[in-house]
């Protein structure tokens, strides 16, 4: 167990993702069996406990210590687990200290009173970072900024593997992954990914790079479809199992039980997963990401949440047809089996993405440029395939490219900076920034919209750090306010995807993957954006 | 019936002794002043005679020059000055090199003002010595239940085990310039580290001092920018907190960011910091070596100088022991220092 909590003390405060990797690959080459098996289960989600409820823990922190003391350093460190992971009063001649394992065992086969004992017993037994790490795992959720792509890949550096391989036999194996340790360090064969609805990983696509690929490639060889703005999913229907994937092989099966439901087929389909519902007039219509974002990452799902938001698949590639595997055969071949596949399947909620007929790259870019009305207005871009490409994990160059709409680009002023972290430690490199924004009186001042930490290069990051260390108004913490108004101030170009309402937000409306594009040194902060120019967008 | 505030009381410039006619740590110039240790808080300049520990007034001179004071008292540890009936000794405080509780005595009353102190072992200074008293002036910079340090040895062990987990990184660990950084130095020999320690040029002279005192800190070169950066990788710098987040850092190759401070215990603290592997040193007494120590002395009375006071008052009033809080303004803890101060 102290490994362990040592392990997510870490990570919590690590910002590097190779650092991430390093910390976690180190554990599971050090750690035993089944220890090690179950971290790994913890980290990618697979291992998750509801044994003790926030309310039972504060009772039990009070039976031992005087309950003013308790609420002074509970007011002070914010956090239940870790509150009560440091005063937890030491028992001195407790027992020895927990394994992991032994801490799942008992907590798999004891019932919720001897739980309740044993977690108290555990707490005596351990040391500060111990009993945060049990705290944690008790109540459910580590968030030590780890997401089970991470872990998965961490699993293929300790073997050596590409993670495609991890992720095609991770729903063969279960906790505490005795075997798939055991092929990693080369010791015995690599367990079988026969097992029926695994998932299979999946093929992505470059992103094109109009000045060079356009000269080389042929419209004759691609068919084109829109590119949907959801989340890309697998669904496998497969000899009685019916799951939802991740484009990662994170299973998501109990967040979309309306999806699941009407997986009657057999096979594996690739798609987009969507809120679809009907609009005003009446015809079934796309929502905006935020619509399906109110569906994501929720443990449980109520009715009204089903009926306000409505989830389907729109299909654009087959894996399996019945007990047929597809991957190996051309898209045009695939693309046919799929047409019929959606048929034959006759559910609202799965339908197929339209190709859009193309003669020449001029005529898609018009399209892209101009998309009709309805369904494809919503679509983040266009995606081009070609006809004779068999379906390949990963991201081959050449088969599939994405190409993205022109982003949104606008000019705001840099008001906050907070210092990064990690490598970025020593700079200001979080930028909030505003956009003019006219009172009743006439008055203008900067609204907040926004926040980019990326799009810069490491030398204008240096430029940008030392404006920001040369025109600090205040600090407020790692914040520092920056000067800004309307006879000085850093302009910066921002570009980003999209925009939403938010109630979050003074200014009321919140970007989708804000970054900077170009610092204006040239311009006057004066002649940045108004707010009223957003709004118009939102409104289109 | 002599009452203990006839002996010290609070006064805006710190505790007084109206018979002896001196202050312990003022925050501002006094004629006569007793130090308990060299830290700027309790240690300032400008004072008519300052009383202290040799190793103390060696500290102020080099901190402040040589003129810090008007006239020099040397009290070495167990030694007593007396002043109109008034009896002043020195006792180790266990908190940095010098560092002394002043234990006063008049007509038969026995006050002890603790100064900073901790209880655990120390390789850089002489260890705390309890001395029986009727009142006991406690600090308690770290006097909430939730301060519970580890054990040294544990921390030392986790700054090793990630040197050798990253070696293509380089680890900074901001220390408190007198006391953290010799006593951080000094732990990591005492773990095996015997490679060249690299220092902030703010460290150096009391780096110097502590090794003068008979503190051997093992091979020590100035972290300069003349050195190749990848020449850094896999070594291990000690530098003054304020230095660790600044452009400094930036001469080193991905540098770990470490901090040795008790208040690293709470990860908000840490996280806000930018501090990547915390590591949980002070040399101030945790929640469990304050309280430890009031039941060990069983004062007749505590009186808590400064730091959270609210809740070891709390805790008095639990145990049934007279306590009250003097709330004397002026001492900040050195472990907080101010992060955004940017030091070259």
């Amino acid at each position: 167990m102290r490994a362990f909590a040592h392990l997510l003390d870490r990570l919590s405060l690590t910002a590097s993702r190779n650092a991430k990797l390093t910390l976690i690959r180190d554990h599971l080459a050090t750690t035993p069996d089944p220890d090690r098996g179950w971290a790994l289960a913890a980290l990618t989600g697979d291992l998750s406990f509801n044994a003790a409820k926030p309310a039972f823990i504060r009772k039990a922190v009070e039976a031992r210590m005087d309950a003013v003391l308790f609420r002074w350093s509970y007011d002070y460190v914010g956090d239940l687990a870790e509150t009560v992971a440091l005063v937890w009063p030491a028992r001195p001649g407790a027992n020895r200290e927990p394994e992991l394992s032994e801490v799942v065992d008992a907590l798999q086969s004891a019932s919720r009173a001897e739980v309740q004992r044993l977690i108290e017993t555990w707490l005596d037994a351990l040391d500060p970072d111990g009993r945060w790490a049990l705290l944690k795992l008790m109540t459910g959720g580590l968030r030590v900024g780890v997401s089970s792509r991470l872990a998965k890949q961490a699993c293929a550096d300790l073997g050596g593997v590409p993670i495609g391989e991890i992720e095609e036999v991770w729903h063969a194996v279960e906790p505490p992954y005795g075997d798939l340790f055991a092929w990693l360090e080369g010791k015995s064969e690599r367990p079988s990914p026969d097992a029926p609805g695994r998932f299979r990983p999946v093929m992505l696509a470059q992103a094109i790079d109009e000045a060079v690929d356009f000269a080389k490639l042929d419209p004759a060889d691609y068919a084109a479809e829109w590119k949907w703005d959801g989340i890309r999913i697998q669904a496998v229907s497969e000899r009685g199992e019916r799951r939802l994937y991740t484009r990662t092989g994170d299973d998501i099966s109990a967040t979309f039980p309306d999806v699941l439901e009407a997986m009657t087929f057999e096979g594996a389909l690739d798609g987009e997963l969507i809120v679809i519902r009907a609009n005003e007039k009446g015809d079934r219509a796309l929502a905006s990401f935020g619509d399906l974002q109110q569906r994501l990452n929720r443990k449980t799902v109520d009715a009204k949440m089903l009926s306000t938001y409505p989830a389907g698949i729109r299909a654009y590639d087959l894996l399996l047809d019945g007990e047929a595997d597809l991957r190996g055969l051309p898209f045009a071949e695939r693309r046919k089996r799929l047409e019929a596949f959606v048929a034959a399947a006759a559910s609202p909620r799965i339908d197929l993405s339209p190709l859009q007929p193309f003669e020449t790259w001029e005529g898609l870019a018009a399209l892209r440029a101009e998309p009709p009305e309805g369904d494809a207005q919503l679509a983040e871009g266009l995606m081009l395939k070609r006809w004779d490409s068999v379906y390949e994990p990963g991201r081959p160059k050449g088969p599939w490219f994405k190409w993205k709409r022109d982003p949104h680009l606008i000019d705001a002023v840099l008001m906050y900076a907070q210092r990064g972290h990690g490598k970025r430690s020593s700079f200001y490199s979080d930028y909030t920034f505003g956009v003019w924004r006219e009172d009743a009186n006439g008055d203008r001042s900067l609204t907040p919209v926004g926040k980019a930490y990326f799009g810069f290069t490491d030398e204008e990051l240096k430029q940008l750090d030392k404006f920001v260390r040369d025109n600090t108004l205040e600090r407020f913490g790692p914040v520092r306010s920056v000067r800004a108004n309307l006879d000085f101030g850093l302009v910066l170009e921002v570009a980003f995807e999209g925009l939403q309402r938010s109630t979050r937000h003074k200014s009321g409306v919140a970007m989708r993957f804000p970054r900077i594009s170009r610092i204006r040194w040239d311009k006057p902060s004066r002649e940045a954006d108004e707010l009223a120019t957003l709004e118009r967008m939102l409104g289109s | 019936m002599l009452k203990p505030q006839d002996l010290l009381c609070p006064r805006p410039a710190g505790l007084y002794c109206p018979p002896g006619d001196f202050y312990i740590d003022p925050v501002r110039p006094v004629d006569r002043a007793v130090i308990t240790h060299g830290h700027a808080d309790h240690a300032r300049a400008g004072h008519g005679v300052v009383t202290a520990t040799p190793e103390t007034l060696a500290i102020m001179g080099e901190r402040y020059g040589q003129d810090f004071t008007g006239r020099r008292q040397a009290v070495a540890y167990g030694e007593s000055v007396t002043r109109d009936g008034v009896e002043v000794s020195l006792v180790p405080a266990g908190h940095v090199l010098g560092s002394a509780q002043a234990v006063v005595r008049w007509k038969g009353l026995t006050m002890v003002v603790s100064g900073d102190y901790k209880r655990r072992r120390d390789p850089t200074c002489a260890p705390f010595e309890p001395v029986p008293c009727d009142v006991f002036i406690t600090e308690a910079t770290f006097g909430l239940p939730v301060f519970r340090h580890p054990p040294d040895g544990e921390e030392i062990a986790k700054l090793l085990k990630s040197v050798a987990q990253f070696p293509e990184r380089s680890h900074i660990v901001g220390a408190y310039a007198l006391g953290k950084a010799q006593r951080v130095i000094k732990l990591l020999r005492e773990a095996g580290w015997d490679r060249t320690i690299y220092v902030h040029g703010a460290l150096e002279r009391l780096n110097r001092l502590y090794e003068a005192h008979g503190v051997d800190l093992g091979p020590l070169a100035p972290a300069t920018v003349a050195r190749n950066k990848d020449a850094f990788a896999g070594e291990i710098i000690v530098a003054p907190p304020s230095a660790l987040l600044d452009r400094w850092s930036r001469r080193f190759p991905e540098p770990v960011a470490a901090f040795a401070s008790g208040w690293m215990r709470v990860r908000a603290r840490a996280r806000q910091k930018g501090v990547e592997l915390p590591l949980i040193l002070s040399d101030h007494a945790d929640w469990d070596e304050l309280t430890m120590t009031l039941d060990e002395l069983a004062p007749g009375e505590v009186w808590i100088t400064h730091g959270r006071e609210e809740a070891l008052l709390r805790w008095c009033e639990l145990r049934g022991l007279p306590a009250k809080a003097l709330a004397l303004v002026g001492y900040e803890d050195e472990e907080e220092e101010d992060w955004s101060a940017e030091t070259a």
